[in-house]
């Protein structure tokens, strides 16, 4: 069988060097952005949606598993071969990449990097907001299969809010459209939709098109520094219920501002207990008005001080804050374990106390950032994956963010997907009902489950295990 | 495999790669070959797995042997991963593993190009010579006449073409090597001559010492410098380049200097890294530090100092900065301030100045099909910009951007320069 198998591969690919087989090759395409390791039989690079149809087709006949794979910047394990069988890279598909200014759409093949989309729109004075931090690797596909976020969601949405539609290949190896190029579609079940942020589960996205927008003429950047955390928390929720929709909030706490000092002296407090940083864009006349209602608002939070920067340069040098927390904080311990579990926005305050709480009460090296605007925390534990005992305790402590997001109303993931990293805590969130439901979404289209096998859905008694 | 190999690999620097991906933009192999096993978080990923023996050694072997080392990965990396030792301990661990099997003829040639020729001055200066005969001579002529070069490997042919005329041995035994300004010494400066350098483009270091002294300084060309030992540990030998670190510290000790300078890219960053060589060695890492706080690229200490600028040069000019003076030396700013400073210049950036032109030492020579497919990506954005000129600041690129000058077939109006060449034309010192 599969050796009937490997020939009939041959057929759908013809160019043998787009098939993987070697040990190094293999061991290669068996890790993403997150953790675990799982060697693939073979690796595709399709590059054509006939392929991927003929791949699944192949597949579906000998129940052979797939897995999609863009460039495997994942945080949850999307692209992870859990089962073996073949991964399927798109990530080499990226030669279509069309903007069509008058319908303001982008219509781009699924290996196409998301960080390209708007630099390919900026030419005509528009731009595809999505904006995940990984934008610079992550390929659309991979964005699309996990619903990526980023900072500038705060104002404009996440991806599955400029898809309007898909070409996609069914596990049965069909090739259907859904959606199409006009903003408004009621047409049939909303089948985008549930595509998008399937995780690869459902269909292999093989093209998409996407929506746009006008660039906005100006932008502006504000830092605000607090001695104490707590009041950063209530400053978010204020600027917005103050009638102003910033484009990002982004938040460092304590703990990130010190490690940031301690890497590259940028001359931040290091006394301070939390700064947030405002990225305001729109008509200039509108910014002006915004950041002086901002200054307000920080004065009567109890902000200890706010600076507005005069320049592009001065910007930039307010976000290199920003972009050094990652690196300065994996300084002391290798591991960084990224959650991105979020609260609504009314209890951003109270999600902040908790996670100082649950830092004290394990004894963990818990750093706080991200997007405070949405809700959209970013819980970094910083450990050492080689320690076993340390990886129990920080299980534990994973578990207990997850426990409080939920008891705030929150969910499990904001914007990295579940895959394999959250899926045993799925129960938490939804009744035996609601998980039955999508499982028998995934039983009608994919009822061989080929389709990236083991990611969202718990199997019974898992639990998340952190060492290797 | 045998443990003692796995045990030369940098195990505990694959640990702070969080496989974040960042570094594949960055990566000119994965690129032009389009696997993740040729991209540096594969190549990091190997070494770990071999490290903890889930693979032979043996599959480290392609995915190595075909990096370019250009460490455009750690300039991106958000997470400081040093890619660089992982990658040379790799390839010390290959070669070890390797040399327990080679054959004596192979040991015989490699010991020969490493040993006896690159670390040694009056070697590279012969080599100079028999090229300056071979072109002088008209052996050149008539191998190009009868098409007998054709009988030549490709890419023997295709740098062939490339090497500059080699000036002739009074030339090279006439050379100055001290100079003074004509005022007061602002820098006292000792200048690190090269091997590659000194044997093909030895009047650009000529330039490079009267540049110098024009702009005030005193140069001297310390005797008995070395090879800097690039190549050899790129190539996996660093028991040799902690020999020729040695020498070259040693050498430069006998005067006090401001600043000990190359003009070499990827010399420079083999310099820069001397301490890294002697890990084990307190004594020698402390004499490889003050040896490193004043090692600098030329340009770095032209750009701080007022050049007897003479003539206007219309022209278009682009530059390819080199990958170790970028990633590994991090001097990007002054060799563009420089080129700005003329009068009469264009200068327009290349879309991505920080791919690698596919020189990578003897990269071009070894993996002649791949380094091509890097430089034709290159030379896309080079022919976008239509220069006339293009900057270099390493001779392993200037020669590399002469063989895409003339792949392309630009030659007729298109020419490759090391910036002192640039520079000293707008000094008007020849």
């Amino acid at each position: 069988m599969q050796a009937e198998a490997d020939q009939q591969l041959l057929k759908i690919v013809h160019d043998r060097k787009r098939i993987l087989s070697q040990e190094e090759d293999l061991v290669s395409y068996g890790y993403d952005a997150s953790f675990g390791f799982y060697r693939p039989d073979l690796v595709v690079q399709a590059t054509s949606s006939e392929e991927v149809a003929g791949v699944l087709k192949l597949a579906n006949r000998f129940k052979i598993p797939v897995t999609p794979r863009g460039q495997a910047s994942s945080l949850s394990g999307g692209p992870l071969p859990v089962k073996g069988g073949i991964v399927l890279d798109v990530s080499q598909w990226n030669q279509k990449l069309v903007i069509d200014s008058e319908d303001l759409v982008a219509v781009v093949s699924p290996g196409v990097v998301t960080a390209q989309i708007d630099k390919a729109a900026a030419k005509y004075g528009l731009m595809y907001p999505p904006d995940p931090s990984s934008s610079r690797v992550s390929t659309i596909a991979g964005n699309l299969a996990e619903n990526s976020g980023g900072p500038r969601c705060l104002k404009y949405g996440v991806t599955k809010d400029y898809v309007i539609g898909l070409e996609v290949v069914t596990p049965q190896g069909e090739i259907i459209r859904t959606g199409g190029r006009t903003v408004k579609n009621v047409t049939g079940y909303d089948l985008t939709k549930l595509i998008v942020g399937s995780e690869g589960t459902l269909g292999v996205i093989t093209e998409a098109t996407l929506r746009l927008m006008p660039r906005p003429p100006a932008s502006r950047t504000i830092m605000i520094i607090f001695d104490r955390f707590v009041d950063s928390g209530k400053m978010v929720s204020k600027i917005l219920t103050s009638g102003i929709l910033p484009a990002k909030v982004e938040m460092m706490d304590q703990a990130s501002i010190r490690a940031v000092e301690a890497y590259r002296p940028l001359g931040l407090p290091t006394d301070a207990e939390a700064i947030l940083l405002v990225a305001l864009d729109g008509h200039p006349a509108a910014i002006d008005d915004e950041s002086d209602k901002i200054k307000e608002v920080a004065k009567a939070t109890g902000a200890r001080s706010v600076s507005i920067a005069r320049s592009d340069e001065e910007a930039r040098k307010l976000w290199k804050a920003r972009k050094l927390v990652s690196p300065a904080i994996v300084r002391s311990k290798p591991t960084k374990i990224s959650e991105d579990a979020t609260v609504p926005r009314s209890k951003i305050p109270e999600f902040c106390a908790r996670l100082q709480e649950i830092k004290k009460k394990y004894h963990i090296d818990l750093v706080v950032f991200g997007h405070a605007g949405d809700g959209n925390l970013h819980p970094n534990i910083i450990c050492d994956k080689r320690n076993k005992e340390e990886m129990k305790v920080v299980e534990k402590a994973v578990e207990a963010i997850f426990r409080a997001a939920l008891d705030l109303g929150g969910t499990l993931s904001g914007e990295h997907g579940i895959g394999t990293m959250k899926s045993a805590y799925m129960p938490w969130e939804f009744s035996p009902e609601s998980l039955d439901m999508m499982k028998r979404i995934k039983n009608a289209w994919d009822p061989n489950n080929i389709l990236n096998p083991s990611k969202i859905f718990p199997v019974p008694g898992q639990r998340l295990v952190l060492s290797e | 495999m045998s443990g003692d190999l796995s045990k030369k690999l940098a195990y505990d620097e694959t640990f702070d790669c969080i496989q974040c991906g960042s570094c594949l933009p960055a990566c000119p192999t994965y690129k032009t070959m389009g696997t993740e096993t040729q991209s540096p978080r594969g190549r990091i990923n190997l070494v770990k797995m071999a490290a903890e023996g889930k693979i032979e050694i043996d599959k480290l072997q392609e995915p190595i042997d075909l990096c370019l080392g250009c460490r455009a990965c750690e300039t991106v990396c958000p997470t400081n991963v040093q890619y660089g030792r992982i990658l040379e301990s790799a390839k010390e661990a290959l070669r070890e593993k390797e040399e327990a099997s080679a054959s004596p003829v192979k040991k015989f040639e490699e010991n020969l190009f490493y040993n006896q020729v690159f670390p040694k001055r009056h070697v590279m200066n012969t080599i100079g010579r028999l090229l300056w005969f071979y072109q002088r001579s008209g052996l050149k002529t008539v191998f190009h006449k009868t098409g007998m070069n054709h009988w030549l490997p490709e890419h023997l042919e295709t740098f062939e073409q490339a090497v500059p005329d080699i000036s002739g041995p009074g030339y090279r035994h006439h050379r100055p090597s001290r100079l003074y300004p004509d005022q007061k010494p602002i820098y006292k400066i000792g200048f690190f001559r090269g091997c590659i350098m000194d044997a093909l483009f030895d009047r650009i270091n000529d330039q490079s010492m009267r540049l110098l002294a024009a702009a005030g300084c005193e140069v001297v060309a310390v005797e008995g410098q070395a090879c800097c030992g690039a190549l050899h540990e790129h190539g996996g030998r660093t028991g040799q380049a902690r020999e020729l670190a040695k020498h070259n510290i040693e050498a430069f000790e006998r005067e006090s200097f401001d600043y000990i300078v190359n003009n070499a890219g990827g010399c420079g960053a083999m310099l820069n890294e001397y301490p890294h060589l002697f890990q084990d060695d307190r004594a020698w890492q402390e004499r490889a530090d003050r040896f490193v706080r004043k090692s600098v690229d030329i340009s770095v200490v032209l750009a701080k100092l007022k050049l007897p600028f003479k003539k206007t040069i219309r022209q278009r000019v682009t530059f390819q900065p080199s990958c170790h003076m970028t990633n590994v030396q991090k001097v990007t700013e002054e060799p563009r301030a420089l080129i700005r400073k003329i009068k009469g210049i264009d200068f327009r950036e290349l879309d991505d100045p920080d791919f690698c032109c596919g020189s990578a030492g003897i990269y071009n020579v070894v993996n002649f099909d791949e380094s091509m497919k890097i430089l034709d990506v290159k030379m896309v954005d080079v022919k976008d910009k239509n220069p006339d000129l293009i900057v270099t600041t390493n001779p392993g690129c200037l020669l590399q951007m002469k063989v895409g000058i003339e792949r392309e077939g630009l030659s007729d109006r298109v020419k490759a320069v090391h910036l002192i060449e640039l520079l000293a034309e707008a000094c008007d010192l020849e």
